[in-house]
This record gives C-alpha cells, structure tokens and sequence, in this order.
C-alpha cells in the first residue's frame, strides 16, 4: 500500500509499504477514505517531539470502511468508522475512568521505558505518533491496523460524510475537552490562544458551554476570522499587547479561563520565546512556553487553564510564582477521545457543532508532502488539510 | 528473603542496600485488574509463563516443582537455570530459588495482594541475582542478569496486558 512515512526533519515521503494483517484477536483493519494532518503532526514534521524512526507512518486522523476483523473484535467488515488517536484497552483502571488516553494497556511494554524515564510514568498508546506512545503505524495510508477495535471505533451512522464525523477522531473532542478542562460556567470569559483547528474547537465548545465572552489570540487574518464566525472576539498579537488587551476586555479583571491551544511551537518574537527556539533546535528537549507563560500571567485571580497544546519535554520560566500567588487551577492531558464521541456525534447530527467549516484543502495521499508544507508554512490559508487515500 | 532490621516500610528491591545475603534484589510492582484467585492461577499453570515471559525459549519440568529454563541471551546465546518452587501460599505467593549447580544462582518471590479501593490485584516479583563479579559466571551474568530489573518490568507488564486485556499490544502489523 501507499502511506505518508517520515524520514527527518521537514522531511515526509509517500512511499511503498506492506499492508497491515490482523495480529491481535482484537484487531481490525481498516480501508482509510479520510485522514487529516494534524498540529500534532507539525511537531514530528519538525523534529521537536523524540522517539521517532525513518520510516514511521504518520497519521492519527482518520476513518474509513472495516475491511478485516480479528476473532474479538465487534465490528463488522464493510461498517464505516472514525478511529479515535488514542489506543486504548477499555479494561484497565484507567479506561474504566474513562481516562482513555493513559491507559495501561495502549503502549507496548517495550516502548514504555523512554516515556517512563522521561514523565515518571509509561505514557498510553498512540496512533502514528512517536515510538513513546508506541510506534503504531499511523493512518495517513491506505490501510491501517486498529488494535482494540472492539473499544475505540465509532462507528458512523447513515447520512454523515467522511468530513461531518471525521474530527471525533480527535481535534473535536480535544476543543471539547479543552473548554470543559476550564470549567466555564455561564458568564465567564474565556481567552483561547491559538487559532488552528484545535483553537477553533475550543472557541466553539465554550460558546456551547455558556461562556458570555470568547477571545481568541493568533496572528493569522483569516483564522482569527473562522473564529468570529463563532461569536469570538479576536486579539491579533502582531499588532496588539495580548495581556494588556486581555485587561480591557475584561474590565480589569482577567479572563477567568485561559486555553492554550498553541502547544509547544509557539511563534512570535518575544525575548522568551527567542531563547526557547534556540534550546528548541539545539536539541535539549525543550518546550517553546511563551503562549502558555502568557495565559498564566493573563487569567484572573483564582482562574482556570487549561493546556490541550502538547509539551513535550521541559519548560524553562515557568511563572510558577503567578500559579502560587493567584491560586490557579490547572488542567491538560492527551484527550480521552472515547470519553466524549458519542455526545459529540449526537450534537454533529443535530446540527449543533459544526466541523466543516476549517477544512481549506482536500488531496490526495500523494500529494501528502505538500499538505504537510503548506500547513505549516502558509497558516493563514491552510488551515485544515484533509487527505483521501482511496 | 531478607528479614534483616530495616528503618522503613519500603520493598527491599527499592533501598539504597539492596542485599540479601550475597544476592541483590530488583523487582516491580503491578496492578492488575483482575480477581487474585484467577491470577494466581494462571501463573501456578508455569506452561502459561512462556506466554509473557518472552525470552523463556522453553521450559521443562524435572520433577513436580523443578524444572530447567531455556533462556534467550543477547547476541544469539542461551543460558539454562533449574529452578525448584520452595513455597506456594495459595492464592497469595510463589517462591523458587535455583538449585545447586544451576549455572545461575537467582531466587524470587511473585506475591499477590488485594489492591485497595477495588483496584484489583498487586502483583509484585522480587527476584535475587548475584551481581556480576569477576569469576567464571561474569559473562553469562552480564548477558542474562544484565537488566534483571529491565525483563521483570516487561514481564510483569506483559503479564497484566494478557490478563487485563486477552492480548499483549504490539506495533508489529506483520507476522
Ligand atoms: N491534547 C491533545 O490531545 C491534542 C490533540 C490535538 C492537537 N493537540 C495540540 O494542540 C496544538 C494545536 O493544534 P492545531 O492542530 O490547532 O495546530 P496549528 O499548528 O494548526 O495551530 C496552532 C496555532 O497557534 C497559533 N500561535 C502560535 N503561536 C502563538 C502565540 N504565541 N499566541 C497565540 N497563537 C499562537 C498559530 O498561529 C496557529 O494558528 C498543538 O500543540 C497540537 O499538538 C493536542
Ligand atoms: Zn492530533
Ligand atoms: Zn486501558
């Protein structure tokens, strides 16, 4: 089959590999029709995540037809599913939490140890995503083997396209989680910094949730747009003091939850975040905090922050000063995808959410490379990019 | 064991002193969420450990609680270890040790608690090697006994993967 593989840094290839077999009585194996590239995978694209190999197929965004079944697994060849991002078990304490993404029970033992070293504790299983979360191949290529397909899969009803439903395979239930992580109760303002599709979700999940003001921060034009679709009020950091604004849109009190969903490749050139590119690309497996650094000295007294952005290693001039002496809360997490997709795809159906509305690019796989490119480099127009293997 | 006086309630394997006459202990805790009597039993089946333990090429019985572990070392080697269970508290713990004249000389103990708040069951290996030193034995100490604490981590693991899920997760999408 076909499939998206990366071998370096700015450096992804469509190449030739072998199809995927059943190898767990709970397996399925499933023919892609949708994958998207994710801001996640903008962070392999550039080397700032470890535990990557040549060779690695890319993708943890997508759906497609069930094409083979292991003894154990409940699907049915021929159903259309989403696949959530996360692998997980469904059986273990953590499942039974319905802390799906830190399953015990996701991640091969073997690639436990580096994140076990790294975070104190083996972290779950991912599709496509670094050998930390597992090594699996990912699903931007034909075909894809899906492990506790029993657990995972949603399957979609009749009526939805591919592009309705394919976002519960993860940005949808991490903008949900997100805004939920902020405990937003009506009346509240709720500043999200970042606009890409993760940002999006959050600004649309905290209007649903009853927040009376959304302010959204990017510096892209026509993302910051797609946000005022949804009611947000925009801050665009290239022309504007972002804490000061914050300020005076909040009669100086301060949002009361701040999102990050910028993650840690944050743009801009602030002192802080010059100094973080450099540790960045000198390798010492640092984090680019200035998003987040700013949320913490933005949010109010007593106020919420919640970080859907992934870090990955460590963070220098963390205000934990501004954490202490405001008496923050703090939340984050890989999403529990399977925790919200049946919620979620009732709220698609019901014409609630909408999940369309991002998608600026549809290719083929083939033309993968350029998508991942162009996500990148060209923000601003590019702001979802959705691929069709098949 | 060690029942020597010690300030603390911590394991053994996780003291700065890890010795216990001349063997040193590593081992490591799981929980498993599954009933203690079902995983005690799987375990006392010893055929289900090869299932696991996945560089235990072959083992067979030499007596009703002997029996001679095949086991794969780095770089293509094999060591053999006779082992004899010494104890057996039903649904609670196995203990071996390895017998006179084994090329290694190793004990250990597999216990099974019940985990607070419903968690399930805690199974905990604590396993005995001699440190390599400079005689005859070094070499297949290094090779086997190198990590001990590395392989009762991944077998313990793999061990609550089968028991909590049916299936052991792999990367692997070939045969
Ligand atoms: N928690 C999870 O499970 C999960 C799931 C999906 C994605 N993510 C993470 O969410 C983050 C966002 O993902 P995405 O797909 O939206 O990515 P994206 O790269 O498309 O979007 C990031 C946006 O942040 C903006 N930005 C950069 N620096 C900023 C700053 N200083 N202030 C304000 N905005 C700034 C960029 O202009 C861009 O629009 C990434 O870190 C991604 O890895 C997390
Ligand atoms: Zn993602
Ligand atoms: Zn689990």
């Amino acid at each position: 089959m076909r499939a998206l593989t990366w071998h370096g840094n700015g450096d992804v290839r469509v190449d030739t590999v072998p199809d995927p077999e059943i190898i767990n009585p709970r397996d399925a194996v499933i023919r892609v029709t949708s994958t998207a590239i994710c801001g996640s995978d903008l962070h392999l694209y550039d080397g700032v995540i470890p535990g990557m190999k040549q060779g690695d197929i890319l993708g943890h965004q997508f759906m497609g037809v069930v094409e083979d079944v292991g003894a154990k697994s409940t699907l049915k060849v021929g159903q259309r599913v989403v696949v959530p991002f996360t692998i997980s078990c469904g059986r273990c304490f953590f499942c039974e939490q319905q802390q799906f993404s830190a399953c015990d029970n996701g991640n091969p033992v073997e690639n436990q140890d580096a994140s076990e070293k790294l975070y104190g504790h083996a972290m779950g299983g991912a599709f496509g995503y670094s050998h930390l979360t597992g090594g699996y191949p990912g699903g931007q290529a034909e075909y894809v083997r899906v492990p506790y397909s029993d657990v995972g899969p949603i399957v979609v009803p009749d009526g939805l396209d591919d592009e309705q439903v394919l976002f519960l395979s993860d940005i949808l239930p991490t903008g949900w989680m997100a805004a939920e992580n902020a405990d937003i109760t009506p009346g509240d303002t709720v500043a999200v910094w970042g606009c890409g599709p993760v940002g999006l979700f959050c600004v649309q999940s905290a209007v649903l949730m009853g927040a009376a003001q959304v302010i959204a921060i990017d510096h892209h034009p026509h993302r910051l747009e797609l946000a005022a679709r949804f009611g947000a009020k925009t801050i665009n950091f290239d022309e504007t003091h972002v804490g000061e604004a914050l300020m005076e849109m909040t009669g100086g009190i301060g949002p009361d939850a701040v999102i990050d969903a910028v993650g840690m490749e944050a743009h801009g050139w602030a002192p802080d975040n010059v100094l973080d590119v450099v540790k960045q690309k000198i390798g010492m497996g640092a984090d680019r905090g200035h998003a987040l650094r700013q949320a913490l000295l933005a949010v109010r007294k007593g106020g919420r922050v919640s970080i859907p952005g992934v870090y990955g290693g460590m963070l220098d001039k963390w205000p934990l000063g501004a954490m202490m002496e405001k008496g923050l809360e703090l939340r984050s997490g890989q999403t529990h995808v399977q925790r919200y997709t049946q919620d979620l795809l009732r709220r698609i159906e019901e014409g609630e959410i909408d999940t369309t509305f991002l998608i600026s690019h549809r290719l083929s796989l083939e033309e993968a490379p350029t998508g991942y490119k162009n996500f990148r480099d060209k923000q601003n127009e590019w702001t979802k990019v959705v691929l069709r293997p098949n | 064991m060690s029942t020597e006086q010690i300030s603390d309630d911590a394991p053994l394997r996780t003291r700065r002193d890890d010795k216990s006459g001349d063997l040193a202990f590593v081992g490591r805790s799981v929980t498993i969420n599954r009933p203690r009597a079902e995983l005690f039993a799987y375990w006392r089946d010893f055929q289900n450990l090869p299932m696991f333990m996945e560089n235990v090429e072959k083992m067979e019985f030499t007596g009703s609680d002997r029996a001679v572990w095949t086991i794969k070392a780095p770089v293509g080697t094999k060591v053999e270890i006779e082992t004899e269970i010494t104890e057996v508290v039903e649904d609670s713990s196995i203990s071996w040790r390895s017998t006179e004249g084994s090329q290694i000389k190793t004990e250990g103990r597999v216990s099974f608690t019940d985990a607070p708040g419903d968690r399930g069951t805690i199974v905990s290996a604590d396993i005995g090697y001699t440190p390599p030193a400079g005689d005859l034995g070094r070499a297949v100490a290094k090779l086997f006994m190198a990590e001990p604490n590395i392989q009762a981590r991944h077998e313990l693991k793999r061990f609550k993967m089968l028991m909590e899920t049916g299936e052991i997760t792999t990367p692997i999408n070939h045969r």
